[in-house]
């Protein structure tokens, strides 16, 4: 049950790193691609429906593991408070910025949004990044599982290389997924910006799972790390023969495989505690009781499928690709 | 400052500043899925206009709603980590469901609503409308249910000092949230009722176009808030008899009542210090036996004052602190029961207050527009816009008062239940450094301060810019079957 809900959570930050991976990728695409404000607003109007959706898989994975291992939670929050806080004034940003930048005419008020949105989108892709690898590498815990050492224990060689992996990642998705949802100049640039950052934008993954296999190598992530490698390969192949679908589906594949390595590299501690090894917080000792597990099973038995239904119709009905001639003119009270 | 105070000033702020949005958010939701719904049935325009109008205010209000809703979901973890783990088995579930069930509905309704405009039929359209809507009660429901525990521990047994589950149903079907729920939902009501009141009286007042869309709203909006405040009346009496049961020095410090008296006196309004030493020299305008009454449905039952209670609270719960490093330097002090009166007292009153104020001009401002009449007088507007602010200060003077009312416990005892089952707020706190607290507060607060006059600068445009502001440029749908075309323009886009 404590293994079924480990790999619930791994699932749930799966669902977060592929779908707002690619918001967080338009956002910090946005400069670069959208020369004007037409073309800046269809970028932020492929992912307008959607991106308060995705964010919600944050939320959910935050909650579960509150519910499911709040040793875990607690331990892991509080010790990467700093970070977090960067992380959360990001996203506060980028939601405002979304919604907000629309609302009055004028090139400044939009120009300001616009690096609010450019910003919030680097710097909580680089946070969920940063966090997501300190929690792989572990952390300073003692044995209540409180942070020993400075607010900072966090930021660590390991950890940055895996805010610039997650960061890069999310850099190619996000202009995959532009390739994908766009047309005109728009999509074409998009795909060749995709194309030519890869190799330099991947790289930090790369070597992020490398280390990761060097550290805590198991058959599991090895296979996993491989797996990466070669979907991200396909995508880039698949999307210079302008299979944009294929590509998309393949970085979503790449980035499952690289959720398997770093959960499975965790395997069976949930957060491990660089001081001693005895301190970790394991699936066993950091979970809930049985009974609320299983309530817990019960409740994602049932919410889970509905979510998933309901959020693919979504990008069912705003499937289409959405280019300039589709921007209507701004209209505004003045 | 130690980190027990900065944390609890940061979660005050940030709590508070949330729920400013959040009852907007829910009141209006509803009331605008009603707009729709009378446009779908009824045809008729002035309802598709109302939707539109008051739908935008709605959208300005949710989107910081949500982004400081993110900010409460992680805090607890960040700040609050020793009573995360303490109650993580009990409390982490209804949060995970408010996610699960309700905020991806929300979410996701809500861009189908925002950007399906033309796109979706018009059946699915407003369904979406209700999807969302009923999506913010049921969200509500759940985080009330996990605060409603924290003030009444139900549904738990004591295993290695830490509160282990042992039926979700006794925590979802918590008496205490039972009541809560409708007073917040009634309350959030309240709110938007005085919005949409306030708001369309200015229009009238300015004699704006599409006069009946204003008077419509203030029609709705007054009738919505006599509603609400008999609601809130009643789930409110409700609450305070399970409080008198539950927290019986809450209630005495919501009264500063300092003797037990029978027949106990309901007092109205203080003048003097109400803070402990005072306590005895306070004069106060009292009803007589209206506080037995309130407790117990008997005007002649008797009410325990704060000096006999703390000494019963310190028989049970111990008269200091236990010897703990974590506790800083309250380790071993002796323990204050009694809540911050000022506080709990004035809270009390200024939430009952302030929302009958709210109803009341409310009242006063349909008559005063009754049969096509509008005041021109200045002071109209001041009525009018001033009434807006008057549930929302009811909301958060009621959130301040039961918050600090069940001080100093975080997870107040339930002296009918399961025995150990609590937690003082200066065991909670995480054992992060001041720097990082007094960094994030510091963060925090100055970003909702821009935040705040941002959202004021919108709201205050598009309430100026009236139903022409809003409506989109090409002509609306006229007809059910007029589906887009592929290559139209979007019917909204960021
Ligand atoms: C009585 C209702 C109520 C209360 C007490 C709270 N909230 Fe809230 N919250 C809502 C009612 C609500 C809502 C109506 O559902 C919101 C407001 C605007 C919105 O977007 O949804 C919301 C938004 C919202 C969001 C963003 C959801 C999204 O992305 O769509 C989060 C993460 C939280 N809240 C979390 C919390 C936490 C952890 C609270 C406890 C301290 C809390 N809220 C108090
Ligand atoms: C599920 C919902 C809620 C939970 C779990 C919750 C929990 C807490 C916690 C852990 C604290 C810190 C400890 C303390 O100082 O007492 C606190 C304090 C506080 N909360 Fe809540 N709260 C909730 C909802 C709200 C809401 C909606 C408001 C109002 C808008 C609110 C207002 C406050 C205030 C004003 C404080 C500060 C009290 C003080 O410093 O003494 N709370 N709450
Ligand atoms: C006649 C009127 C009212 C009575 C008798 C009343 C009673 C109460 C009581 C006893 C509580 C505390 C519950 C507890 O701590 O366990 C409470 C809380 C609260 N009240 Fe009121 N109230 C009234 C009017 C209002 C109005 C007009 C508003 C807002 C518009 C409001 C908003 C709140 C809120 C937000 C809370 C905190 C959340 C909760 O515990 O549900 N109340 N009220």
């Amino acid at each position: 049950m404590e293994t079924f809900w480990f790999c619930v959570i791994a699932l749930l930050w799966l669902g977060y790193l592929f779908l707002e991976g690619f918001d967080f990728g338009v956002g910090m695409l946005l400069p670069v691609l959208g020369r004007d404000e037409t073309e800046r607003r269809v970028l932020i109007n492929t992912i307008g429906p959607v991106w308060d959706g995705n964010e919600v898989w944050l939320l959910v994975a935050g909650g579960a593991t509150f519910a499911a291992f709040p040793g875990w939670y607690a331990s892991l929050f509080s010790s990467a408070y700093l970070p977090l806080v960067l992380f959360l004034l990001a996203l506060i940003g980028r939601g405002v910025a979304f919604e907000y930048r629309g609302k009055v005419d004028s090139v400044r008020w939009r120009r300001v949004w616009d690096t609010v949105i450019f910003v919030g989108s680097w710097v909580a892709t680089l946070g969920v990044g940063l966090v997501l690898t300190a929690n792989v590498f572990g952390l300073p815990l003692d044995a209540n599982g409180d942070r020993v050492g400075s607010p900072f224990a966090a930021v660590t060689l390991e950890s940055l290389l895996g805010a610039l992996a997650i960061a890069g990642y999310a850099l190619v998705h996000g202009a995959v997924f532009l390739s994908l949802k766009t047309e005109g100049e728009v999509r074409e640039r998009a795909r060749a910006v995709a194309l030519r950052v890869a190799p330099v934008a991947l790289l930090p993954l790369v070597v992020l799972l490398l280390l990761v296999q060097l550290r805590f190598g198991t058959v599991w992530t090895y296979a996993a790390a491989i797996g990466v490698a070669l979907a991200a390969f396909g995508a880039l192949a698949r999307l210079a023969l302008r299979r944009e679908g294929q590509a998309f589906a393949l970085m979503g594949v790449a980035v499952a495989c690289a959720v398997v390595a770093l959960f499975g590299a965790l395997y069976p501690n949930v957060l491990p505690s660089t001081l001693d090894p005895a301190f970790s917080l394991t699936v066993e000792n950091a979970a809930s009781s049985p009974y609320t597990l299983t309530v817990m099973t019960w409740v994602a038995a049932f919410g889970t499928p509905a979510v998933l239904v309901y959020q693919g119709w979504t990008y069912w009905v705003f499937r289409k690709r959405i280019g300039t001639r589709h921007i209507p003119q701004v209209h505004v009270p003045r | 400052m130690d980190v027990l105070d900065l944390a609890r000033w940061q979660f005050g702020i940030t709590t508070v500043y949330h729920f400013l949005m959040v009852p907007l958010t829910i009141g209006l939701s509803l009331l605008v899925a009603g707009m729709q719904t009378a446009w779908v049935r009824t045809g008729d325009r002035k309802y598709y206009k109302m939707t539109r109008f008051w739908g935008k205010l709605l959208l300005i209000n949710f989107a910081m709603g949500v982004v400081t809703g993110i900010v409460q979901e992680f805090q607890f973890g960040m700040a609050w980590s020793a009573y995360s783990r303490f109650v993580g088995d009990v409390f982490g579930a209804p949060l995970a469901m408010e996610g699960l069930v309700a905020f991806f509905v929300e979410s996701t309704f809500l861009g189908l609503w925002i950007f399906g405009w033309d796109r979706l039929p018009r059946k699915v359209h407003l369904a979406c409308a209700w999807a969302f809507s009923l999506a913010t009660m049921a969200s509500a429901y759940f985080i009330l249910a996990a605060n409603s525990w924290m003030q009444h521990p139900v549904g738990v047994e004591l295993v290695d000092g830490r509160p282990r589950l042992t039926s979700i149903w006794e925590v979802l079907g918590n008496n205490t949230v039972l009541a809560a729920f409708p007073h917040t939902i009634f309350g959030a009501f309240a709110v938007a009722a005085s919005f949409l009141v306030g708001i369309a009286a200015w229009h009238l007042w300015k004699r704006s176009a599409e006069e009946p869309v204003w008077r419509s709203s203030v029609k709705l909006g007054t009738w919505v808030g006599v509603v609400a405040f008999a609601g809130l009346s009643i789930s409110g009496d409700l609450q305070g008899k399970l409080m008198f049961e539950q927290q019986p020095m809450k209630m005495a410090a919501a009264e500063a009542l300092c003797h037990t008296e029978r027949p106990a006196a309901f007092s109205v309004f203080a003048i003097g210090d109400v803070s402990r030493p005072d306590c005895e020299n306070v004069k106060s305008v009292t009803v007589p036996a209206l506080l037995s009454f309130l407790a117990h449905n008997d005007f002649s039952s008797e009410v325990k004052g704060i000096e006999e209670l703390v000494p019963e609270y310190q028989a049970k719960y111990g008269a200091n602190y236990p010897v703990d490093e974590r506790l800083g330097e309250l380790s071993g002090k002796p323990i204050d029961y009694v809540p911050l009166l000022p506080v709990t007292y004035w809270g009390f009153r200024l939430m009952i207050g302030f929302g009958a104020i709210a109803v009341g001009a409310g009242l006063l401002i349909l008559w005063l527009t009754r049969g096509g009449r509008v005041p021109t007088g200045r002071w109209f507007r001041l009525l009018a816009l001033g009434s807006i602010a008057t549930p929302f200060l009811a909301n958060s003077f009621g959130w301040i008062f039961t918050e600090m009312g069940r001080q100093p416990f975080v997870v107040v005892p339930n002296p009918s239940g399961v025995d150990g089952v609590w937690m003082f707020t200066a065991r909670a706190v995480s054992n992060s450094t001041p720097g990082e607290v007094l960094t994030s507060l510091i963060a925090l607060t100055l970003v909702y301060g821009v935040l705040a006059c941002v959202e004021v600068f919108l709201v205050r445009r598009y309430v100026r810019g009236g139903v022409a502001g809003v409506l989109p440029d090409h002509k609306p749908d006229s007809d059910e079957s007029d589906q887009r075309k592929d290559d139209d323009v979007l019917s909204f886009a960021y």
